[in-house]
């Protein structure tokens, strides 16, 4: 079966700032696929082409088997999109907003009602369908254009930062939604993210995106293995001879002794971890206690990118919020 | 078919804002009651027209007026829609950009005849002479007068990237179109000049051929019905292009 997106060459340059620069990507059906970067990385950008909202410079792409520079509408009807910043109507209610999606998605009349039904429950805002989108919380409004983003079931759905500004409980929410969809509606997921975890647990597979390219490209558990693996630290009495010892016993090359603590890097702990307490407890060694880290997207991020993203989104959120009360203000 | 939908479904949007929005009809009821009862009966008894009831003369400048206003408002309204991020989800829709334009061109035109009709029962009160018949014949003629405003709006919504030019319009379409439109004096008996520029203004030839309609023998028409007609023809199929044009250019 061929990528459901595809892309060859893709770029986008604003004079001469190279947004995306030649990006080639194959997206399987029925991934989560993940773009993650930080701010101004050509995430949205990218996401913008494959949308058919921005043409782009040079190369390009297929989106569900349509060419995004000579069948726009063809793909415009296989997807939906949920932008970053809100798109729905706040003097209309809720079900107004879905309707005219509807409408303009041409969902079948028969079918509309059921199909709002739906995707309201989906998001649990079936009881604040007729209240207009003034009286609803941030949280509840994103809720809302996701089950428009659905409404019209289409074949890829491109979410450009779900979570952005929700509180934690209702970021597990969303992504239980995303996954929940993914299973049941064989439906492919493309987001662009800046927050690791999000990256991690809910993505198949992950682009990391930096200066307009691609860097990195696995499933996050490999890209985090890609780093060498994990870490297991164990604090004993007598940490230089357990060291040697482990090395002795050939668990592992790469032990160190850190701060008195012993450091084992390993690729694989979950294995390893039984056999150097055994091995320990054989040769006398008293352990007082043991436990393991694992590298988390951020540590592979800094890997790939040499920068750390919280400071970079830190940058970018202060740059944001100044944006919303100039709109305020206006 | 799905074109037809979706122009549907943006004009229903539109017609329901307008008709939501209580304190901008109350505005649109009012103003012309103002100029109707103080400036008309101001200068009723003091311009010394003899021939007419000057509140009759200005009745149908001032139907011209709320339309003109209400036009430029809700073709304005497509700046809101971009500030808000709901022109996004319009353009990334399946429907095309003529479509779109079109939806909401009717969509304000419906809100402005609304403007325009509301207006008629005042037409009772300062005595003018008013039917179903004239107020019939008076609706095409309406409906003519605001595509082409309409039009104008929209074109500007979407030159315009955001409200800092709003004043602007007032100022250098508004006012302008207004005054210069023979709306509140006779054009027969201004300077060569104000009357040259006022030709030129195709809102002139919608209060000319709607005071030929409403007024009856007493007004002598600046031209022919045929030609404010055409006129007002050609300018609305104009600036439909024009805004379509310019429409389906914004990104």
């Amino acid at each position: 079966m061929p990528p459901i997106i595809e892309t060859f060459n893709l770029t986008k340059s604003f004079g001469s700032n190279t947004a995306v620069d030649s990006i080639c990507l194959g997206i399987e059906q029925g991934e989560v696929f993940g773009l993650l970067g930080p701010n101004g990385a050509g995430k949205s950008t990218l996401l913008s082409m494959l949308c058919t909202i921005l043409k782009p410079t040079s190369g390009t792409a297929s989106v569900n088997g349509f060419d995004i520079l000579r069948q726009p509408h063809d793909v415009r009807r296989s997807i939906g999109i949920v932008f970053q910043d809100p798109s729905v109507d706040a003097d209309m209610t809720g079900r107004e907003n879905l309707q005219m999606h509807a409408d303009l998605y041409d969902v079948p009349v028969i079918e509309q009602a059921a199909r709002i039904k739906t995707v309201l429950d989906l998001v649990q805002l079936e009881a604040r369908a007729d209240e207009f989108l003034h009286a609803y919380s941030g949280g509840m409004r994103r809720r809302l254009e996701i089950a428009r983003g659905l409404l019209h079931y289409p074949k890829v759905l491109f979410l450009d930062e779900p979570t952005i500004g929700l509180d934690p409980q209702s970021r597990e929410h969303m992504w239980d939604y995303i996954r929940d969809l993914r299973k049941r509606e064989d439906m492919t997921i493309i987001l662009t993210t800046h927050y690791m975890e999000e990256a991690d647990r809910l993505c198949d597979r992950v682009a990391i995106i930096d200066h307009g390219r691609i860097v990195a490209l696995d499933r996050p558990s490999a890209l985090k293995n890609g780093l060498g693996g994990d870490t297991i630290i164990l604090g004993t009495k007598d940490s230089t001879r357990l060291r040697d010892h482990l090395i002795a016993a050939k668990i592992s090359e790469n032990v160190e002794v850190h701060n008195g603590e012993i450091r084992v890097m390993v690729v694989n702990a979950n294995i390893l971890l039984p056999r150097i307490i055994e091995s320990a407890s054989a040769a006398g060694f008293y352990i007082d206690y043991i436990y393991l880290t694992h590298p988390d997207m951020n540590d592979v991020f800094i890997h790939y990118t040499g920068r750390d993203i919280r400071h970079e989104q830190a940058r970018g959120q202060l740059g944001k919020m100044a944006m919303m009360r100039r709109r305020r203000v206006r | 078919m799905s074109e037809i939908r979706g122009i549907y479904t943006l004009w229903l949007r539109e017609v329901k804002k307008f008709l939501r929005e209580k304190p901008r009809l109350i505005n649109a009821f009012v103003q012309p009651l103002l100029w109707l009862f103080i400036f008309g009966t101001g200068m009723r008894f003091s311009a010394g027209m003899t021939d007419y009831n000057y509140q009759e003369f200005i009745f149908p400048g001032l139907v011209c007026q709320a339309m003109l206003f209400t036009a430029m408002f809700m073709g304005i309204s497509v700046i809101w829609d971009r500030e808000f991020g709901f022109l996004k989800e319009i353009l990334v829709s399946p429907i095309s950009r003529s479509s779109i334009f079109l939806g909401k061109m009717l969509g304000a035109s419906t809100d402005v005849m609304l403007q325009g009709i509301i207006i008629f029962p005042f037409a009772f009160m300062i005595g003018a002479r008013i039917n179903l018949p004239i107020f019939l014949e008076a609706l095409p003629v309406m409906l003519l007068i605001t595509f082409g405003l309409v039009c104008i709006g929209l074109t500007f919504a979407s030159l315009l990237k955001s409200f800092e030019g709003f004043g602007m319009i007032q100022t250098f379409i508004n006012l302008p179109m207004f005054f210069l439109s023979g709306a509140l004096f006779p054009l027969t008996s201004v300077p060569e000049w104000l009357r040259w520029v006022s030709f030129c203004n195709p809102l002139t030839y919608g209060v000319d051929a709607m005071r030929t309609i409403m007024m009856g023998e007493v007004f002598v028409p600046l031209f022919p019905m045929y030609i404010d007609i055409a006129v007002l023809l050609g300018f609305a199929v104009f600036m439909f292009g024009v805004g379509t044009y310019a429409f389906s250019r914004t990104e």
